[in-house]
């Protein structure tokens, strides 16, 4: 079945103007769209003369394992902002996600499979509260989700009187905790398939591709970006609006919870301090993502390649021995010209 | 009751373009001291342009603007308000800070003048608040935070900031669009002081019972031109007239009778103090309810299509009661709608022509919840060529398109599939003629197996595309026609409220 093809022909004058208008910027366009790959890929090039030992397929792996946990919790905030909406407490849903799964665990003494599905539901859960509390309780997105962060920072630390989870840690009633991480849990962090290709990559490249056929493809995400949009025009068109933004923070809660499993495992403690940076880093690879091939929005695409360049950027850095105060600089700083690519650029094109 | 002082502001051959809109177009237009001038018009018709122009928000393209005499070019809202015109807003709370007290408000140009003191002293501001409110009479909680004021006390403060520069020409805007009758009163014994002290006063309203009270001299705008101007006594029928249509058109077509009802409203009483009406809708047939600003036809359709709930009565569609207490109950009910103002509540402007057709059908067009492009296409390409829609490809952003295009967008959305009832509402607005003659046809083509219902304001528009008229006045449905013999005089008539007080429907 061929495509309907579109006729340029029924307006000449317009096809002429738009072609003119496209030459004309051809350079600038070629910028938008590829400029950050571009980057990228001059990155790569630059540590690999270097330092050789970058471009190692084993460390290509480890620097994928390392941003790995980051794109997931990216990936989820990427739809919150493509509802027009944000969500804070992705870092402190994703922590919550690793104490619980200790918890469940360590001191439950169960195994694997209860530990992820009470994260998972736990993740989806408070997603739900973040979307009654938008929704419902009409708080503005920044704000609601800024008051479920401190909430769950709080609350995560409440069962353990704010110590970590580890193997054999004494109780509040003096007894020593009988449980431990089960093999087959810390397999989801550390197992290597083929030896080489780290189990965390693996399941943050299906839920990307996952993510991507949900919103580029399925009408469920046609309507979330049309949300996100114009949600007045969205809602006399018809679409549940309000149960459409519950579930964009769901998923962005279920993600951050797939995220922090994945970093318990690889940690293998409940370690109250894993996590802190996860939110600004997230965000900050959903943010660079709008400048992925000129998308100038949110999207799954841009917000994997987003999470990767921060990730390389680190990796490099650090195999350069550059110190760690110099890293947060560099992120800000690419952070600033991929944001400058997506707005200050696009809008001086659009006029 | 006031002489007809010497003219203030002297304007001519104003011009303005945006884009390929002419919106203010040889503008001839003198303000006189003492006199309160109803500047009138129906949406669009270019009188906020003109107002823009006057108080330097725009430039003018071309023509000359005096005041007293010295010819004036502001580049500035601040060089008119230096020049002695003041405005307040339609939307007052442009207007007022809502954070601060009454007393900050009224001094705020006080407390923002760049040479003022750093430190304010809180009794300086409420001497010069005081001050303020003396000019006026007026006697307003100065304490309060505005936010704690009702619409009219903001309203009141609004004017009294403007005043409190002892403005030569004070332009209000829709002043008494969110007032209750009382205070509403308050405003226009203000205004009349106003009058009587000499100051021009420009009045613009769709309320005729405002103008009956206030306006010395109403000018009528009608596409960018001033068409008509009327002095006291005003003649309310010729004013509508001017307003809504100057012509009708002859022979366009005839009226179908429609085949058999559809829509059935019995009883129907949009507030507790309009009256209630009946009206049937009827396959085939185009109706338009037409009526001025402010006359509830908007209310009326919200109510059908589930964005707003009716004091009282019943709709059944298909002999079934119609249950829509939100779009998508109305969509799943055969209620579609068109809302006014395509911009804000139809078109997402990030999203393609393609995106924006399909927006409410994207089930249709889905196998497993995927969108299988080649369906979605196939439906948009139709609408394209129906609708002879002038893009270069259905994949261009929705906003490359020019209005009357954009318009067929949203027309070609709700025709993708069938429906029990559709509503457009205002579908001409910011669509040239051409446009809109593409829009009429294809409505008319597609009228059969449905009733629509347009609303249109303008009667010329109306005629062209209606099979029966019907008039709404005061929150109310008071007559209908058929547009075969349609008698212009009692049309307006109705309109105005200005005849007779039949009620039928």
């Amino acid at each position: 079945m061929s495509t309907p093809s579109p006729n340029p022909a029924s307006n000449p004058a317009a096809a002429a103007q738009a072609g003119a208008t496209k030459s004309a910027f051809s350079f600038k366009d070629f910028v938008i769209k590829f400029g950050l790959l571009i980057i990228l890929a001059v990155m790569i090039i630059v540590f690999w003369r270097l330092e050789p030992a970058f471009a190692n397929a084993r460390n290509m792996f480890s620097i994928l394992q390392a941003v790995s946990v980051t794109a997931l919790l990216a990936l989820g905030v990427t739809v919150t902002l493509a509802i027009a909406g944000f969500d804070l407490s992705i870092g402190s849903t994703a922590a919550m996600s690793l104490m619980a799964s200790s918890y469940v665990m360590v001191i439950l003494n169960q195994g694997t499979f209860l530990a992820v599905v009470v994260c998972l539901l736990l993740g989806a859960f408070i997603g739900f509260l973040n979307g009654v509390l938008i929704v419902k309780g009409r708080i503005p997105d920044l704000l609601a989700t800024l008051g479920m962060m401190f909430l769950l920072l709080g609350l995560q630390l409440i069962p353990t009187g704010g110590r970590s989870i580890a193997k054999g840690m004494t109780l509040s009633d003096g007894s020593a905790a009988t449980g431990t991480f089960t093999d087959a849990f810390l397999a989801l962090g550390r197992y290597r398939l083929f030896d080489l290709i780290p189990l965390p990559v693996i399941i943050m490249l299906v839920a990307a591709i996952i993510l991507w056929v949900f919103m580029e493809r399925s009408r469920y995400g046609r309507v979330l970006y049309a949300i996100g949009g114009n949600e007045k025009a969205t809602r006399l068109a018809g679409a549940p609006v309000e149960r459409y933004k519950i579930v964009a923070y769901m998923i962005s809660g279920l993600f951050a919870s797939i995220g922090g499993i994945l970093l318990a495992a690889r940690v293998g403690r409940g370690d109250v301090t894993s996590g802190s940076s996860l939110l600004l880093d997230s965000v900050a690879a959903a943010l660079i993502g709008y400048a992925v091939l000129g998308a100038k929005k949110p999207n799954v695409f841009g917000t994997a390649i987003g999470a990767l360049f921060v990730g390389t950027l680190l990796n490099g850095l650090t195999m350069l021995n550059a110190p760690y105060y110099a890293q947060d600089f560099v992120k800000g700083l690419v952070l600033v010209f991929a944001l400058l690519f997506t707005f200050g650029f696009a809008s001086s094109q659009r006029r | 009751m006031t002489e007809p002082g010497r003219e203030v502001i002297r304007i001519r051959g104003l011009n303005k373009r945006f884009g390929s809109t002419h919106a203010v177009i040889d503008v001839d237009l003198d303000i006189r001291r003492g006199e309160v001038l109803a500047l009138m018009g129906a949406n669009g018709a270019g009188k906020s342009t003109l107002i823009k122009i006057l108080c330097g928000v725009h430039p003018a393209d071309s023509g000359t603007m005096e005041i007293d005499g010295e010819p004036v070019a502001f580049r500035s809202p601040l060089e008119a308000c230096a020049a002695g015109i003041h405005t307040v807003h339609q939307i007052i709370n442009d207007g007022v800070v809502q954070q601060l007290t009454v007393a900050e408000n009224l001094a705020l140009d006080e407390i923002c003048r760049p040479e003022g003191p750093v430190l304010l002293s809180r009794s300086v501001i409420t001497a010069r608040a005081r001050e303020i409110q003396a000019i006026l009479g007026l006697d307003l909680p100065l304490g309060k935070a505005m936010s704690e004021l009702g619409q009219a006390e903001r309203q009141l403060v609004a004017i009294a900031r403007a005043l409190s520069h002892d403005p030569k020409v004070l332009i209000l805007d829709e002043p008494t669009s969110s007032l209750s009758e009382a205070e509403a009163a308050r405003l226009f014994t203000l205004i009349e002081d106003l009058r009587a002290r000499g100051v021009a006063i420009i009045y613009i309203s769709h309320r005729m019972s405002d103008i009956r009270r206030l306006a010395d001299r109403a000018v009528v705008m009608r596409d960018g031109r001033t068409r008509a101007e009327f002095t006291r006594p005003l003649d309310f029928d010729g004013i509508v007239h001017a307003m809504v249509g100057h012509r009708l058109r002859e022979g366009a077509h005839s009226a179908v009778a429609g085949g058999r009802t559809v829509v059935e409203i019995r009883d129907f009483a949009l507030t507790p103090t309009s009256a209630p009406f009946d009206l049937d809708l009827r396959e085939g047939e185009v109706v338009v309810l037409t009526g001025l600003i402010g006359a509830g036809k908007t209310e009326f359709a919200d109510c059908l299509f589930g964005t707003a709930t009716p004091h009282a009565g019943s709709v059944t569609i298909d002999g079934k009661p119609l249950r829509a207490s939100s779009p998508q109950e109305a969509i799943a009910g055969g209620v579609f709608m068109a809302h006014e103002d395509r911009g804000n509540s139809s078109l997402v402007a990030e999203f393609s022509v393609l995106h924006n057709m399909t927006l409410p059908f994207l089930r249709q067009f889905s196998k497993l919840s995927l969108v299988v492009p080649d369906q979605e296409r196939r439906a948009a390409v139709g609408q394209v060529s129906d609708l002879a829609i002038k893009c270069p490809s259905i994949d261009v952003p929705i906003g490359s398109l020019s209005g009357g295009n954009q318009q067929k967008v949203v027309l070609g959305r709700w025709l993708i599939q069938p429906c029990r009832l559709l509503i457009l509402d205002e579908p001409f607005q910011g669509v040239d003629i051409g446009a809109r003659q593409d829009i009429g046809r294809r409505l008319r083509e597609t009228a059969a197996g449905r009733a629509t219902l347009v609303i249109c304001a303008d009667l010329e528009e109306a005629t062209e595309i209606a099979d029966r008229i019907v008039v709404m006045r005061d929150f109310s449905v008071v007559g209908g026609h058929s547009v075969d013999g349609l008698s212009l005089d009692a049309l307006v008539a109705e309109i105005s409220g200005a005849g007779t007080h039949a009620t039928f429907a």
